[in-house]
């Protein structure tokens, strides 16, 4: 019987998280379900909009800017070895459109807003608020859910295109005034090579990862349970699933799209 | 005819957490247009029992009536229709931790009226003198007391003025004097509007004054039920020494 122990294990792993995808696609269903009935509140979805949006702009900024110059400061040891600098401009272009843009900007508001949608959540679950919604006749999915979802949808992309613009600054920044590359080459050689679908895709992506971060945040939240300890545990799990869920996806989506 | 009398019904209510079995069989009518106090002890499944009459928590065996209509298998619009005339004190007040206590005590007027903000704004300051509570308006739940938190719950429970009104405790962790005016407030809101009204309460004294019923939960189960006299002549034990406060008697204390 000893032997069987670890499938066991493995059984009971892999039945939770089939469990869990059930309820995230459950809890996926009745957000949409709830998106096309009134009342529409506008207001609680400003406020999110605000918070996924506005309030992600810094730490967009930052990691986009970074990101570019350290990107240009790489790849023109690389190119120069065989004396094509002038192609760091592009390359680091369609680099960040079509991947970093997304990908990282999707992690950092995860980190930022996902886990916050969590404790949010979890902390009025826990709390008994969401309890207190229900019994006001509020459903708790269309006033707590549907807004964030809609924000991390709407936001994302934005902020991408942010991020791609800020990074391409960067690595301007870092290739022309401090590597010494050609103004007009670098700038030339970014209008040559990036395509307009290489920033539409990006943005696609980024949409799809809005919802991804969002969804996971609240279901996590929403299904919190134990106290302050539960609201902890169920924060840092949101972060956790939804990167991965984000890395994951990025794959699938790449390969179907590009 | 029992549906006319007694707005809410349980029937034979059994529930578990895991392996506590905290209600064992639970009967109990709440009749309209009256107050009836449920006492019992801490942690015997009050609140429990109370969530169950607005489809919080569902039974694993029996039935929630609420107008003769079982709430249990009911889908989430009915049960929204049905909770709309319903008002709930949460014994923790479960205010919105986000919102300072105007817009918590707004909150219900603005989901389910039609007034103006200049009406809603005269509304929550008299249902908020109601309870004592004024100047505090634009203060976040964090900064009150628990007093003043279960003050703005309430307030928040009866803004609608609706039909069935449900108190986790009212008047808990409030000085005698605010205990006794909370007690007043939800005897004159009763009969001013002829509402139905369940209140926990380990206040005794209080649950005479202000219930035209009085019931006890005890080991899971309703034992005793009838008017505050004849709660106080029952011939049980166990309500004997419950509602005289004594540590000797058939309940084991500790
Ligand atoms: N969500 C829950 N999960 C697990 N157990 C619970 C839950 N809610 C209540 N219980 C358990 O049910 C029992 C009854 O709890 P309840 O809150 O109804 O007591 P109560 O009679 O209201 O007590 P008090 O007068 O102290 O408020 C307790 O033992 C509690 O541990
Ligand atoms: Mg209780």
């Amino acid at each position: 019987m000893r032997l069987l122990r670890p499938f066991e294990y493995v059984g009971a792993k892999f039945l939770a998280m089939l469990d869990e995808a059930g309820e995230l696609l459950l809890l996926f269903m009745q957000t949409v379900l709830w998106l096309f009935r009134p009342p529409f509140r506008f207001k609680v979805l400003f406020k999110q909009l605000e918070f996924v949006g506005v309030g992600s702009i810094n730490v967009t900024l930052l990691t986009g800017a970074f990101t570019g110059g350290v990107f240009a400061l790489q790849s023109y040891h690389g190119f120069s070895l065989f004396g094509a600098e002038s192609l760091v401009g592009s390359t680091v272009a369609l680099a960040l459109t079509r991947e970093l843009g997304p990908v990282l900007t999707s992690l950092m508001v995860t980190g930022r807003a996902g886990s916050a949608m969590a404790a949010e959540l979890g902390t009025m679950r826990v709390t008994e608020q969401v309890d207190a919604l229900y019994v006001m006749a509020v459903n708790p999915v269309q006033y707590l859910v549907v807004p964030r979802v809609l924000a991390g949808i709407a936001m994302l992309p934005i902020l991408t295109i942010i991020a791609d613009f800020v990074g391409i600054v960067g690595s301007y920044v870092v290739g022309v005034h401090l590597l010494g590359i050609n103004h007009g080459i670098f700038i030339s050689k970014i209008v040559e090579y990036l395509e307009f679908s290489d920033i539409s895709m990006g943005m696609t992506k980024a949409a799809f990862f809005g919802l991804i971060l969002s969804m996971v945040g609240c279901y996590k939240g929403f299904y919190t349970t134990g106290g302050a300890e539960g609201v902890g545990r169920a924060t840092t799990q949101a972060v956790v699933l939804a990167s991965v869920l984000i890395l994951a996806s990025d794959y699938v989506l790449t390969a179907i799209m590009f | 005819m029992s549906a006319k009398q007694n707005i809410i019904e349980l029937v034979d209510i059994h529930k578990a957490f895991g392996s506590q079995q905290v209600l064992k069989g639970v009967n109990l009518n709440i009749p309209r247009g009256q107050t009836t106090v449920i006492i019992g002890r801490s942690g015997g499944g009050k609140s429990v029992m109370l969530k169950h009459m607005i489809g919080l928590i569902k039974p694993d065996q029996g039935q929630v009536l609420v107008e003769g209509q079982d709430i249990v298998h009911m889908g989430d619009h009915g049960l929204n229709q049905v909770r709309r005339r319903f008002g709930m004190l949460f014994q923790d007040a479960a205010l919105f931790d986000s919102m300072n206590v105007r817009d918590n005590v707004a909150f219900p007027l603005r989901e389910h009226s039609k007034l103006s903000e200049g009406e809603i704004k005269q509304v929550v300051a008299e249902k908020l003198s109601m309870v004592g509570l004024s100047g505090v308006e634009h203060k976040l739940p964090s900064e009150l007391s628990g007093g003043m938190r279960k003050r703005v719950g309430l307030a928040r429970a009866i803004t609608l003025e609706p039909e069935i009104i449900l108190f986790d405790e009212p008047t808990t962790g409030l000085d005698p004097p605010l205990s006794a005016a909370i007690n007043r407030l939800i005897k004159d809101t009763q009969e001013r509007l002829g509402i139905t009204a369940v209140v926990i309460s380990h206040d005794i004294e209080g649950a005479y004054e202000v219930g035209h019923n009085i019931a006890m939960l005890y080991l899971g189960e309703i034992i005793a039920q009838g008017s505050p006299d004849e709660i106080r002549d029952s011939g049980s034990e166990v309500v004997q020494q419950f509602v005289h406060g004594r540590a000797e008697g058939p309940i084991e204390v500790i």
